[in-house]
């Protein structure tokens, strides 16, 4: 709250109250572990978030994101491990009492209270009086821009107003940590772009320590701080997004993250890797001692390529970005690879053309062959 | 016909609650509305109606005034109504936070529910009587309100029924962890959060249970109690036309109940856009209550 400035403070300060140390607390979370039945949905999960950190959890469905975030909340017990905020152990705390405010991907307003009583919520259940409570509420209501909307029940409004009045909710109590479950993911595009804005802007503003749950890159990398990328319940790597885009310490986030093409290649030595017929410096491995046949894991940017008859491939699709265009080319050995290329070069690439697809000697990920 | 009066009201009102309103058809459709439905819907109204109007010519309007006069009248409606309280307080209590629990915690078994909850309509009441009164305790068997912890039993399917298409209705888990995660205990998550948001079932429950206990004759007049409709049953022997006036009075004062209540629930239910209250509410399509899987 200390560096608010302008309309921000005025309306943060207000709703955040004396206790403006609505400012997160440090969360640690080690070697969670947790199953059901067979299926093991946590494998030893150990993640540190910073008091203020935005942290997202990113993964495909059934990595165990949701289990973390749901163990954090209090909603499910871990099998091992422990999950400490503020340095204190949280695991024998009821969800009631841990002070975590939660965003949830399907509209959870309370049908039977009008949006401003549903911001009101959590500050009734802690026994504000009632005038106090109703101006913290419009308050808040106030700072996801909402103010005209606190008579309206739930059904009058429309997804994103429900969700940033959720949102409003989640905050009204001050939480120590603010856990937000894929609350963008029943929204349409344009609503969710504004709202990803809106909820990284408050976030920023109030401090609050938030872990996000999304299966939706785009989201993760540009609304957190760090992005921790989950498979089969572990966590693969955890990193700012420029470092797990530029720099995936594995195969899968490598091509999980972004896109990804994968060509086959022969490994020359510790640093140089042979590939579409030329030799390229290796950037980094994804696993020791990889020699002989391996796989090159190429961005659609750092690849050429250019019309040439009797070339490496044929162009087979092109999806146009905006100032590139996507083209899809087939090389020898059923291997497809995507290239970003500027659309005015693409537009002589229509499927069928023979190209010829080139490293411009970028340093590339080496990773074993499939 | 007593005996079956208020259920028949409640079915009524049922259908009433249920059937689309004509504002909301497009002309275009209502021209069209096939002939053959009309022939149903007066066959039916001829079929449900003639036993009414013999019955009001049978009793003629005289009889109507003496109902209340008649020796026993006040104590047996007084009975039926305490009874009626009394059971649907206890069939609230007892099915609520059960019905809410089954949903929340154990939605494997809410079919086994479904089926436990079907007995009592499967077993004749008859049976069901006989065997209470062989191992009822004795300060139960000396009051009528016996009569009550029976009438729980069998009000359980309407009861159930309703409650789980209304709680099927609302996001449950969700609403109950939101409510965890802002502070509230179980206590004022359910007070503030499930039960306004299942009032319609609620009072669709109470009502089906208030038309069973109106309308029961068989267990008590096996436990040889004097409810409203063993007194009508006793006494159609020497006043016919007064206890078929009584008949008729109590299936009209039991409609013009549950059309009250099913409006006013209607209406606050509206202002909230939920539901309109319908007696027997056909479950919406599943949704996604049941995250069994982790993620």
């Amino acid at each position: 709250m200390s560096a608010n400035t302008g309309t921000g403070a005025a309306a943060g300060g207000g709703a955040m109250g004396a206790a403006g140390n609505g400012a997160g607390a440090p969360v640690a979370i080690s070697d969670l572990s947790r199953s059901y039945g067979a299926v093991r949905a946590l494998d030893g999960l150990t993640l540190e978030i910073a008091p203020g950190e935005f942290v997202a959890l990113l993964g495909p469905s059934g990595c165990g994101k949701t289990t973390a975030l749901r163990i954090l909340a209090g909603f499910e017990t871990a099998d091992t491990g422990s999950v400490t905020v503020d340095g204190r152990d949280v695991s024998p705390v009821p969800a009631a009492k841990r002070d975590m405010g939660m965003v949830f991907q399907s509209y959870s307003l309370f049908p039977n209270m009008s949006a401003l009583d549903n911001v009101g919520f959590g500050l009734r259940m802690r026994r504000l009086p009632s005038p106090a409570r109703r101006k913290r509420a419009g308050e808040l209501l106030d700072l996801v821009g909402l103010t005209d909307q606190a008579r309206k029940y739930p059904h009058q409004m429309s997804g994103g107003q429900q969700q940033r009045v959720a949102l409003a909710r989640a905050l009204a109590i001050e939480p120590r940590v603010l856990l937000l479950d894929e609350p963008l993911s029943a929204l349409d595009a344009k609503v969710r772009l504004q709202l990803r804005e809106q909820i990284r802007s408050l976030q920023r503003r109030l401090g609050t320590t938030t872990l996000f749950v999304t299966h939706d890159q785009e989201e993760a990398l540009s609304m957190a701080d760090r992005v921790g990328v989950m498979r089969d319940g572990r966590l693969e790597q955890i990193a700012e997004p420029g470092q797990l885009y530029a720099e995936p310490a594995t195969a899968f986030v490598a091509e999980f993250v972004g896109i990804m093409s994968r060509i086959p290649g022969e490994r020359q030595g510790p640093d140089e890797v042979s590939v579409l017929g030329m030799v390229v410096p290796v950037r980094g491995v994804t696993a020791a001692g990889l020699s002989g046949d391996v796989d090159v894991l190429v961005r659609p940017e750092d690849l050429r390529t250019s019309v040439q008859p009797g070339g490496n491939g044929i162009v087979t699709d092109r999806t146009f970005l905006g100032s590139v265009t996507r083209v899809s080319v087939l090389l020898s050995g059923d291997v497809t690879v995507k290239v970003d290329q500027p659309t005015a070069e693409a537009a002589t690439m229509a499927p069928g053309t023979s190209v010829q697809v080139s490293l411009p000697g970028t340093a590339v990920l080496v990773t074993a062959r499939r | 016909m007593a005996a079956i009066g208020p259920m028949a009201a409640a079915a009524g009102v049922a259908a009433e609650a249920q059937a689309p309103s004509p504002a909301t058809k497009p002309a275009a459709r209502r021209r069209t509305f096939p002939v053959w439905r009309w022939a149903i819907l007066l066959i039916a109204g001829v079929f449900f109606l003639i036993p009414l109007y013999a019955g009001l010519r049978f009793a003629g309007l005289k009889a109507f005034g003496k109902v209340f006069t008649y020796p026993g009248f006040g104590s047996a409606v007084g009975l039926s109504l305490r009874l009626a309280v009394i059971t649907t307080i206890l069939t609230l209590v007892l099915m609520v936070p059960t019905t809410v629990y089954v949903h929340l915690r154990l939605p494997q078994i809410r079919r086994g529910m479904e089926g436990i909850t079907i007995l009592p309509i499967v077993i004749p009441p008859i049976v069901l009587i006989i065997g209470v009164l062989k191992v009822a305790p004795g300060f139960l068997l000396g009051t009528p309100y016996l009569l009550a912890l029976v009438y729980v039993i069998l009000a359980m399917p309407f009861a159930y029924r309703s409650l789980d298409a209304g709680l099927r209705a609302i996001d449950l888990k969700t609403l109950v962890e939101a409510s965890n995660s802002l502070g509230a205990g179980w206590p004022a998550t359910l007070w503030r959060v499930v039960l306004p948001n299942i009032r319609t079932a609620m009072l669709s429950a109470t009502v089906l249970t208030v038309a069973l206990v109106l309308g029961e004759f068989t267990m008590a007049s096996l436990a040889l109690y004097e409810t409203f409709p063993v007194w009508i049953v006793q006494f159609e022997q020497n006043a016919g036309p007064v206890t078929t006036a009584a008949s008729l009075l109590a299936l009209f004062v039991t409609w013009i109940l549950l059309m009250v209540i099913v409006t006013v629930g209607s209406r606050s239910a509206r202002r909230r856009g939920g539901a309109q209250v319908a007696l027997f509410t056909v479950a919406p399509q599943e949704v996604n209550l049941t995250t069994g899987e982790p993620e």
